[in-house]
């Protein structure tokens, strides 16, 4: 593929330089760090700071949720790969109102330790920090073993609650409950058509052969739970749903959030043909889209294909989902 | 690279130690030599490495590992000139790789180096006979870290195996010798292993075949610390 590129290895910075030019309305760098992007509205005195963080390459995501209402500071890994513990910890101390800081993140080797470490920094300083690990991929490990699951689209949904409840004023431990109780509604798939290629590597590190699709593959090209050929759209949709739904196990009657994200290469117009099938397989079950999101919300460079990701609501998940937000990307 | 030069002897360090001292104990600044050696040495890798991790990963190990070892140079060389101890120098240098890489690698070696920073807490000096207990502090530091269990596939198939091969009794070159060896022999043996922890874990079946780069990575830092053991032995050699 052809690339808008310089040289690979200012890719990242580039990429935050330009974000932060462009939604300067909305965020702005830390000038302590030029890996933090921090939301305008951030710090709130009195208020829990929301943090996330993560590699770089899934713009949208991460830094397009900072903003009013969302995440507060976001820390920027390089591509793939996770941030510093000492940018996960500027971004907790650009967060911080005083009232502690929820950091909210996907479930990675290195997000793990680098937010361990960077809590135990920013406790020198006092600040009170909760976490909260997103693990909504279901091809990622069996149900029993849930909490190796790997965290993907449905972060967007924690962090959008977590935000919300923040906003409302919620004390720390409610923050962190409803950002748990958000993911774990959760429960994402992805299908892969065709794979990424990092710039600095200059060939993919997998291959989907053509004719073929993976099906339950993650967010960095992970193997998914099974290789097979490529069926029509309405066909790869109703997987998708049993996939997500056969995990999930909702009541009919149930109200649903839906997100369908590219992965970064497939037309837009293609994410809202198989929206048009999974929100009629979803009505055929018994429940209600309560709100839809489809589009690049959390791609993986090039990479061909879409997620799909079910958040089931109750009153509290719909009232917080509702709360207007401002931020680049939702 | 102006900050990697070759190791300096103790009177490039600008102290005066005697003879004895310096065949049996290495200070502040002989340390800051090791880290200089390693810092070459990972820096002359940086591309075998990016290519070993472009294979199964982001190809950035190469770069992680030489900017995190050459801003462990900078801080403990600042350090050793404010006249830190050992202990401190090792949690200055660990503190530094932290701020410098993300990541797996940048808490696993920052979390080696804290480590090290406690076994040799408040001692002005690290005796040389005491240097492969730093292979085993490294080891335990990572392993705590990392929860990697041997065959994972990853840097742990090194430092676990070095740090074993380092506690059996002889003379330290000899120990350090026996450590790389069982090093290089862990390094090799990640080829057939299919990894389960870490990046490289999103391949699955497809990292078989391919070297991990963390374990070729801790095998340089083995050496380099051998080297660097080996030059400083021969320089105050009478």
């Amino acid at each position: 593929m052809q690339r808008f590129i310089n040289n690979p290895d200012d890719l990242v910075d580039e990429t935050v330089a330009g974000f932060v030019k462009a939604h300067r309305d909305l965020v702005h760098l830390d000038p302590a760090n030029p890996r933090v992007v921090v939301s305008n509205a951030a710090p709130q005195p009195g208020r829990v700071g929301i943090v996330t963080g993560g590699g770089s390459g899934h713009e949208p995501a991460f830094i397009g949720y900072a903003g009013r209402n969302m995440v507060d500071a976001v820390a920027v890994g390089e591509l793939f790969s996770s941030p510093t513990a000492k940018s996960f910890a500027d971004a907790i101390r650009a967060a911080d109102g005083g009232a502690g800081v929820a950091v909210l993140y996907g479930n990675y080797a290195g997000d793990n330790m680098n937010v361990k470490m960077a809590a135990r920094m920013v406790a020198k300083d006092g600040i009170e920090v909760a976490t909260v690990v997103a693990n909504d991929d279901v091809c990622s490990a069996p149900a029993a073993e849930r909490a190796k699951r790997r965290g993907v689209a449905g972060e967007i949904f924690m962090w959008k609650i977590g935000g919300a409840k923040a906003a409302q004023g919620a004390p720390l431990s409610e923050v962190q409950a409803a950002a748990q109780k958000a993911i774990d509604a959760c429960r994402s798939v992805g299908v892969g058509l065709g794979p990424c290629t990092l710039p600095g590597v200059g060939h993919p590190n997998f291959q989907i052969e053509p004719g073929t699709m993976e099906v339950g593959i993650g967010h960095h090209g992970e193997p998914g739970t099974r290789v097979e050929a490529l069926k029509t759209a309405s066909e790869v949709a109703d997987d998708m749903l049993r996939i997500v739904m056969e995990d999930h196990a909702l009541p009919p009657g149930s109200e649903v959030a839906v997100l369908v994200s590219g992965l970064g290469a497939t037309p837009v117009n293609e994410l809202y043909v198989l929206y048009d099938r999974i929100e009629a397989g979803l009505t055929a079950k018994g429940m209600t889209v309560h709100k839809a999101l489809v589009g690049n919300y959390f791609t993986s460079l090039e990479m061909v294909g879409a997620t799909l990701t079910v958040m089931a609501l109750d009153g509290e998940l719909k009232a917080l989902l509702d709360l207007e937000t401002a931020s680049p990307a939702l | 690279m102006t900050a990697l030069h070759p190791p300096a002897s103790a009177l490039a360090s600008g102290r005066a130690l005697g003879p004895i001292d310096g065949m049996t104990a290495l200070d502040s600044h002989q340390i800051v030599d090791l880290f200089r050696v390693i810092a070459r040495r990972l820096a002359e890798a940086r591309a075998e490495l990016g290519a070993l991790d472009g294979a199964i990963g982001d190809a950035d190990h190469g770069n992680s590992m030489a900017d995190g070892f050459a801003a462990v140079v900078r801080a403990s060389a600042e350090a050793a000139t404010r006249g830190s101890d050992v202990g401190d120098l090792f949690v200055v240098a660990g503190r530094s790789f932290l701020n410098a890489v993300g990541a797996t690698t940048g808490p696993l070696y920052a979390s080696a180096l804290l480590r090290a920073g406690q076994r040799f807490a408040g001692q002005k000096t690290l005796a040389i006979a005491d240097l492969p207990d730093l292979l085993a502090a490294f080891a335990a530091g990572i392993s705590d870290r990392g929860k990697a269990r041997p065959g994972d596939k990853t840097m742990m198939d090194v430092w676990g195996p070095a740090a074993r091969a380092a506690e059996q009794p002889g003379p330290p070159r000899d120990r350090m010798a026996r450590a790389l060896r069982a090093a290089e022999d862990g390094r090799d043996a990640t080829r057939t292993m299919v990894a389960s922890v870490g990046r490289a874990a999103r391949l699955g079946e497809r990292s078989l075949g391919h070297v991990d780069p963390g374990a070729a990575s801790a095998v340089i830092v083995i050496a380099a610390l051998q080297e660097g053991l080996a030059h400083h032995l021969a320089q105050d050699r009478p």
